[in-house]
Formats: structure tokens, sequence, C-alpha cells
């Protein structure tokens, strides 16, 4: 019975399907190169019943082996394998076939082959999407392919996106009991998140950067949407497409070397350009009348002093990066992180405005001033190793301080002893004394000298270390938008993203049938919130006029409204002659907005009552 | 805010309720027969609306040409490896069509019109089969004709497409199916897709799998201009539809009639007309109709009877149906108002 087991490794994967495809590439390569030149990945949609499912399994399978060693096996090329007939024995019997071959061939083949995989290599199947899989196909599958394991080494692997409990909800006992299931965690798609910001954002050498409210917008689309790494970089993309497309001066975001050269063949047109930026605006104001007088017409100085800023600008990142990772090294040791415990919360807040001014900050701060001494050591320690391999190279004063500051603390452990000496004492003293009333004098008395006594040693070099680095935060990471030219490497539109990834079409339609003024800038249509004019366009009325309207609808009612609205605007001018006309015209404009209505889902015809529809959406909206 | 959205929340629940509470209905029992005025057919409602102006023409080309000017910008982001998706209130049409004739006039590209109501994805896939691949066969089914797509799309990276879809959510192109199918389409590098959608349900139609393969980039276009072709197939209420057709040709067939057989359906319809309040009414059984109509003096055997049913049968004047007693039925499928016009106007011409 143990023999008629498939082994199977269920992976579970999170709700981020669109990463899969990757997690699954990467793992066929890994299993192509180590295990086994035979791998299908099967998904869902191709396998809506068991025929399907041998089918493009034997296609897969027949394929792989081909593309593993395409040297010579001219035979195989040549069966289709649509014409093979897709049944369990064809499998068993071409996986004799090839699993047999080696043998005939010369031993040196064979020692190669086996030496990469061993003589019977076994047959992977890949359930790309478990939850997907119709319940009979997989049930029949398992059952089909349990009997046969002796022939046909087969292996399977799920991909669960929920829990592994669905493997038990879509599969009977008497099907899973055929399955010898362990079971994989893959990397929680945070850690993706922060490795992403890791190494794309807070990189130096990369030069365009996100603005703090852009970075929100996408990570908020992360963490609230989708989970979707996926999406994360299609946004990062369409930041890099929207940077590059609508700043002029984003020429000049590239390595450093290259931005000198190309600030130096800077155009008349782009100089202007430059004079332009607001933060360009603010460095002019704040320099001496004859150097703004040549900055704002010369261009050659402008350029010189462009390459300047830039350097200063490339210098800033580098610098603040790893102040930046110093000052997360504190704040996430910190109980209940008021900073955040990401590097990514701290980052934001960072780029928003002072940090040194939030109130999270003083409330960090004040914490790390009563943090424990190995921590404080650890920490320092982690410091020094962020300054070191950072390549700014004013760190080198500082990673003396911080050396420093690490020895002071060595020093102090041999103190330490005397000190404890006299706490000992003191403590010998409270168990000594067993009378209430002495008691309570000591500990008062204890509780007076603590209170004046001096600060320790210690204390006072835990002052001096978080002051440091308060000092180290204030030099270095002052925000990017106060920074001259910040505008050529910092994408800062958030109001582009959301528009074109995270778009609300509902939204869209609702303001425009509430309040055609936003789009159509006509005088007549301008109106009070809630009411809308009678001149409005058609649709306009309808919809306002059915928003009145319960779950069904009277079209003749709802004519009749509408042909009032209208009439009202049209005014008196329509004379009694031709009104049979204006009518009909009427009739034909109202039939036009509800067919518009209906078009757009708002009603939907109903056969509830005679003429009526019924409406879809409730409320106001 | 978050309260406020709080309550906001409550209110459209509590509304959800209101509206669906009672199965009861308020509103008045007027229909639009006792209206004295005649239904519009297509063309009546066609001429009549080119008669009145449309409103505010100049606001909706000025919008027109807010959005004309995204053009460029949409055609490097397609290049790029997006595809585009236009929302909005109004009709896309003109705007995909103009992008369409000023900026891919050059190049191949494919229109589909979503809203034609016999559009399939199987047209869709030929036309691109068959006229960008110049490929003559057939396949045995969409994913074998998308995998032929894909690989011949893969091997030639020279060829490029641009599909523009004119309302991606009609009711044609809906399904699951061409929705994962069209996906997987415009997922490939050098197929262009530029797609409208107007349903307010929309976004329903994609799940997160969809969604990457569609690699959607979002453009508000509020145009404000008409639905003339979206909605000229949409079965409208208001527009006369089958009902015409099923009066005007009752009348046409039974022109041609003798008399009897003219009494015949007569005697039917009035029968019909007598029970439809009756809501187990399931049609007059054979042999009370053969009954009445030989009081009726309109037949004399079993034989006539059958052979003029034929006729009616063949120009769809009746549907047999048969009951649980294994009796037929005789029903004319035809909704009684129009029936009840149509022996209005017998009475009239005789």
């Amino acid at each position: 019975m143990k023999s008629k087991e498939i082994p199977t490794a269920a992976l579970v994967l999170g709700v981020n399907v669109t990463d899969h495809d990757l997690t699954f590439r990467s793992l066929s390569e890994v299993l192509q190169n180590n295990i086994t030149p035979y791998i299908a990945l099967l998904e869902a949609k191709d396998c809506p019943g068991i025929k399907n499912l041998m089918q493009k399994l034997m296609g897969q399978l027949m394929n792989c082996y081909i593309d593993v060693d395409s040297s010579e096996d001219e035979d195989y090329v040549q069966v289709s394998h649509n014409r093979i007939r897709c049944s369990m024995t064809s499998l068993i019997n071409w996986y004799e076939h090839v699993t047999k071959k080696p043998d005939s061939e010369t031993p040196s083949k064979k020692r190669t082959s086996s030496s990469r995989h061993w003589q019977s290599p076994p047959v992977v199947v890949v359930f790309k999407d478990m939850e997907s899989f119709s319940t009979k196909v997989l049930q029949d599958f398992i059952v089909i392919s349990s009997q046969h394991i002796h022939e046909l080494p087969l292996v399977l692997i799920f991909g669960i996106a929920t829990s592994p409990m669905i493997i038990h909800s879509l599969l009977p006992h008497f099907v899973s009991s055929l399955l010898c299931i362990e079971l994989f965690q893959s990397l929680s798609c945070k850690d993706h998140l922060s490795t992403i910001i890791d190494k794309l954002l807070l990189r130096a050498s990369f030069p365009f950067k996100l603005g703090e409210k852009v970075l929100q917008v996408l990570i908020n689309i992360f963490l609230y949407h989708d989970f979707s790494v996926q999406n994360f970089i299609k946004g990062f993309q369409l930041c890099i497409v929207e940077h590059f497309c609508s700043q002029p001066v984003s020429v000049l975001c590239c390595q450093l070397v290259d931005a000198k050269k190309r600030a130096d063949s800077l155009s008349h047109d782009q100089c202007e350009n430059i004079r332009k930026l607001p933060s360009f605006r603010r460095y002019v104001e704040s320099q001496v009348s004859e150097k703004q007088i040549a900055l704002l017409t010369v261009d050659t100085y402008l350029k010189e002093i462009t390459q300047k800023l830039l350097e200063d600008l490339h210098v800033y990142h580098e610098n603040y990066l790893s102040v930046l990772r110093c000052l997360h090294v504190f704040t996430s040791f910190l109980p209940k992180y008021p900073l955040g415990k990401q590097i990514r919360e701290l980052y934001c807040a960072c780029l928003e405005n002072q940090v040194w001014e939030t109130e999270e900050y003083e409330s960090s701060l004040q914490l790390a001033r009563m943090l424990n001494k190995s921590d404080l050591v650890t920490m320092l320690q982690q410091c020094v190793e962020i300054f070191v391999s950072s390549s700014g190279k004013e760190f080198d004063n500082t990673v003396e301080k911080l050396k420093e500051f690490l020895t002071q603390f060595q020093k102090l452990e041999e103190e330490a002893f005397q000190e404890q000496d006299v706490s000992v004492s003191s403590q010998k003293e409270l168990q000594k004394k067993t009378d209430l009333y002495h008691l309570q004098k000591t500990l008062l008395e204890l509780k007076e000298s603590r209170r004046s006594k001096k600060l320790t040693k210690f204390e006072m070099l835990r002052f001096e270390v978080v002051d440091y680095i308060d000092s180290l935060v204030r030099n270095y990471l002052v925000p990017a938008n106060h920074k001259t030219l910040h505008e050529i490497m910092y994408f800062n539109t958030a109001s582009v993203l959301r528009e074109h990834l995270n778009a609300a079409p509902r939204i869209a339609l609702h303001t425009a049938l509430n309040n055609p003024y936003r789009y159509l800038k006509n005088q007549a249509l301008k109106s009070d919130e809630g009411s809308i004019s009678n001149k409005a366009p058609d649709i306009c009325i309808v919809y306002k006029l059915h928003l009145e309207c319960g779950r069904l609808i009277n079209l003749v009612d709802w004519l009749e409204a509408f042909s009032t609205v209208v009439m009202g605007a049209e005014g008196p001018n329509a004379d009694a002659a031709s009104s049979d006309q204006v009518d009909d015209i009427i009739h034909a404009r109202f039939i036009r907005a509800v067919s518009e209505l209906e078009l757009l889902g708002f009603i939907k015809p109903s056969k509830q009552k005679t003429d009526h529809v019924a409406r879809l959406t409730w409320g106001g909206c | 805010l978050a309260k406020k959205n709080k309550n906001k929340m409550g209110n459209l629940v509590e509304e959800y309720f209101e509206a669906h509470s009672s199965s009861k209905v308020l509103t008045s029992d007027r229909t639009l027969q006792k209206l004295r005025k005649r239904r519009l057919n297509q063309q009546t409602l066609h001429d009549l609306l080119k008669k009145a102006p449309l409103a505010y023409a100049a606001e909706i080309k000025e919008l027109n040409q807010q959005h004309e000017r995204l053009f460029s910008k949409w055609m490097l982001q397609l290049h790029l490896g997006f595809n585009i998706v236009l929302y909005g209130l109004g009709s896309k049409r003109d705007l995909l069509e103009k992008f369409r004739t000023s900026v891919l006039q050059e190049s191949v590209h494919l229109v589909v019109n979503g809203y034609f109501p016999s559009i399939t994805l199987r047209s869709i896939l030929n036309s691109i089969t068959e006229d960008v691949l110049n490929h003559i066969g057939t396949f045995r089914s969409p994913p074998d004709q998308l995998e032929f797509i894909i690989k011949k799309f893969k091997e030639d990276s020279s060829l490029e497409l641009y599909v523009l879809i004119h309302n991606l959510d009609s009711q044609m192109l809906r399904g699951e199916r061409s929705q994962q199918i069209l996906a997987q389409l415009s997922s490939l590098p050098s197929i262009y897709l530029i797609a409208s959608i107007d349903h307010i349900n929309a976004p329903l139609l994609w799940d997160q799998a969809k969604l990457s393969l569609y690699n959607w980039l979002w453009y508000e276009t509020t145009t404000f201009s008409p639905y003339v072709e979206e909605t000229s197939y949409e079965n409208s209420l208001l527009v006369q539809q089958s009902g015409s057709l099923a009066l005007s040709s009752l009348t046409h067939v039974l022109r041609s009639l003798t008399l009897n057989a003219r009494g015949i359906f007569r005697l039917l319809a009035q029968y019909q007309l007598k029970n439809k309040d009756n809501p187990s009414y399931a049609g007059l059984s054979f042999q009370d109709f053969y009954q009445q109509c030989r009081e009726a003096f309109l037949v004399n055997s079993d034989l006539t009877l059958r052979a003029q049913l034929t006729e009616f049968r063949d120009h769809k004047l009746i549907r047999t149906k048969r009951g649980a007693d294994g009796v037929e039925y005789l029903l004319i499928p035809v909704d009684d108002s129009t029936l009840a016009d149509f022996l209005e106007k017998e009475d009239e011409d005789i």
C-alpha cells in the first residue's frame, strides 16, 4: 500500500498570484539542472478535463526532453504529440523508451547522464494554481497515476495560494491518502518588498529616486490591494517613464560622470529650464547679487555651478543613505517602534519633512536614552560596519568617533565592578534590617540618594552617544526637497500614479453624471452641489431623475418628468403649433438617454411589471 | 476622515437595504400603451435625434482635443509594454478612431467593434491569423489558435500589431474565456492593445492574473459624446423591436391567407387573449381547438386543420407545446398587447 503513494510537495506561495510565474520558472530551472529533465508545468486554464491535462502533460514532457538533450534524437522530433494517443500507457511506454536509451548507447554518455541524473529520474508535474483546478480532474489524475507509480516515478508539486488546508478540502480522503505530502513555505511578500526597496531605492548608485508621496502610493497599493511585487515594479516603471517624459531637466538624471558631461553640453533652452526650477530659484535668492546676475544670464557659469550642485547632490545621497541605515539600527531596537519597524517607514518619514521635528523622533530619542549597555554596544558596532562599508568619504571622523565610544564602553565594564560593590552593599543593608519602620526609612533614603545622585559614567556616555547620533541625523538627513536641483532626480507627481494604476471608473462616471461642469466648462452648467441645472446634458438629467426612484422605475413617469424638466429649460418659446414635433424629439432624446444608461449598467429591463426598468445601483450613486 | 468614510459606508449599506427591503414596488401602474403616442422605430428615432442639436458641442470638442494631446504619450507607453484602457462617460469610439487615423495609419492594426452583437472571439482570432499572419487553415479551438499566434509572434520579432477594442466589456466579449484569451494576447510584447470600457462594473471582469496579463494603464477620457453606434444594437426598451416586426409580419402573412385560415387564427388569438390573466394557461389543446373550429364552420376535418396549423408554424405564427398529459397545446408567441392591436385592426378591416 505504501508503495502506491506519490511524493508531493505543497508550496504555499501566498496570494500574489502574479508573481508565481517567476518562482515556478526558476524552480523548474533548478530542478532541471540538478535532478531531472522531465518537468511539466500545468495551469488550470489549460486543463478543463482529464484528457486536456494528459495532452498538455505529454506535449510538455516530450518537448522538455528534446530541449535538454537536443543533440541527436531526430526520431523524437518527428513524432508530433498531437498524433500520439494520450493515455497513461503511452506515457509509460515513452518513459521506458527514454530511460532505456542511455543504456544502449556509449558508456561515456551513460556516465554523464547518470552523473547528472540518477538512473530513472522522476517525472515532475507542477500544478501552478491548485485552487483553480477542478476537483474531478485532479482526483482522476492522482488516482490514475498512483496506479502506475512503479513504472512511472511521478513527483507532484502543488502551488497553493491560500493555505495547505485547501488540499484536504479539494481532495477527498481516499485520494489524499495516495499522496505523501511535504509542506514548503515561501518567503512572505513583505520580505520581497523590503528587498526591492533596499536594492532599488536605498542605493546611491541608482540615480532615479522616488518622492515621498509617490513611494507612499506605491507601498499602499502593495500593502492594501494586491501584495504583488510585479505590480510594484510596474508602478516603478511608470514613474520612470513619467519622469523622463514630463520633466525636461531629467536629462541630467544619470551617473555623476555622465551627468557632468551632459551638464557641460546643455543648450540655452535647457539652461533656461534649470533656471525655472523652484529649488534653483531658492538657491539663486540666497546668493549675493553679482552672483545672482551671473547665474541668471551667463550660461557657462550656470553650467559650472550645476556641475558643482550635482556633485553635492551625489555626496548628499551617499551620506544620506548611510545615516538612514544607522538611524534605522537605532529605531528598530526601540519598543513599540515609534519611527516604524521597517526601513521603508523610516525612509518615508525622512523624505517627507525634517524628521527631527516630528513627535515620533522625539519619543524615540527619549527611548534611546534608556537603552541598556549591551544593546547600545551592538548597535554601535553595526553602525560602524555601515559607515565602513559606505562609499561616502566624510565618515572617517564618524567611524573614529564611534570606535572611541566603543572603547569607552569597554573601559566602563572594568569600572563596573566597583559600582556593583556599592549596590551590593546597599542591598545587604536592606536585607539586614527587618524592622518595617527602618525598612521604609532606608528605602526613602535610597530613593532620595538616587534622585540626587550624579549620573553614572555609563549614563553620561549614553547621552553623549545619543546626542551624537542626533547631530548626525540633523546634518545628513535633510529632506530632499530642501536640496537644490532635487527635481532632476526625484519624481513627485503621485496623482499620475493614482490615476493610471489605481483608477476608479465608477467615480469618474458619477462625477460626470452628477456634476457635468467638471468637464464641460459652460457657465450654464454651474450649479450648487447636489442640484443639477435643467440645461445639463440629457443623460445627466435622466440620471438625476432616476436617483429619486426605488428599485423599479416606471418608464412613463420617468419620461414625463424628463419632458417637464427639458421643457422648462427650453422656455416658453416653443410655440403650440410645433409642440407635437417637440414632443417627439424629447421622446427620442429620452430614449437615447435611457438606452445609454442601460449600456452603462445603471438599469436593466425588468419583467416584473410592464414598462418598468430595474435599478441596479442604490442610494445616491 | 476614516470616521466620515465609515459613516458613508454605513449609509450606503442602509440605502441598499432600504431599496431592497420590501418586495412591494411602489410605482404607478401607467404603461406606455396608455400613453397616446406611437412607438418609434429605429429609423424615425435616428431621424428625430438628428433634428435635435447636440448640446455643448464646443465644450465637448475641447474635451476631445484635450484627450487627443495624449496620443503620442499613449504610443510611447504602448511600446514600453503597457496597454491602455479608456474609461469615463461618453462614447470613446470617435476618439479611438481619431487615434487610429492620425497615428496608426502606417502600421498594421486591427479594430474590434465589441458592441457589435455578433462579434465572436473566433472572428477576432481568425482575422489575426488570416489577415495579419497570412495563415490559411483552421484550428480546433481558440486556445490552439492562440498558441499558434503566440508562437508566430515570438518567432518573428518584426511583427507588430495594434489592436483597438471598442467596448471590451460588451455582452459578447464579457465571458471569462474570451477575456482570458484577450489578456494572453495582449501580454505579447509586440501586440499593443488599446481598449475602452463603459459599464460601471467592467473592472469586475478581471482577476489578479488577468490584470497582470493586461498590464493596464488607465486613462480617464470623459467625452460626453452620445453612444450612437453602441446603443443602436441595444434592444432598447422604448424602441419598437420584436413587437413591431411581429405585428407587421402577422398582418402580412394573414393577408395572403384564405378567409377561413384567418378565422382560425383569430379564434386562437381571441382564446389566448381571454386567458391572458390566467397564469396556468398553457395554450389551447388541439382537440378543443378542432371542436371550436368545426362549430364555427371553419374546417371540416382533422386533416385540414392540421395542414393549416403546419402553415402557421412555418411562418412562426404559432408554437406547439406538449403538456404534462402528452396533449399538444397551441400558443401564439406574440405578446398580448401586439395581439390585441392585431385583433383591433382586423375588426376595422372587416
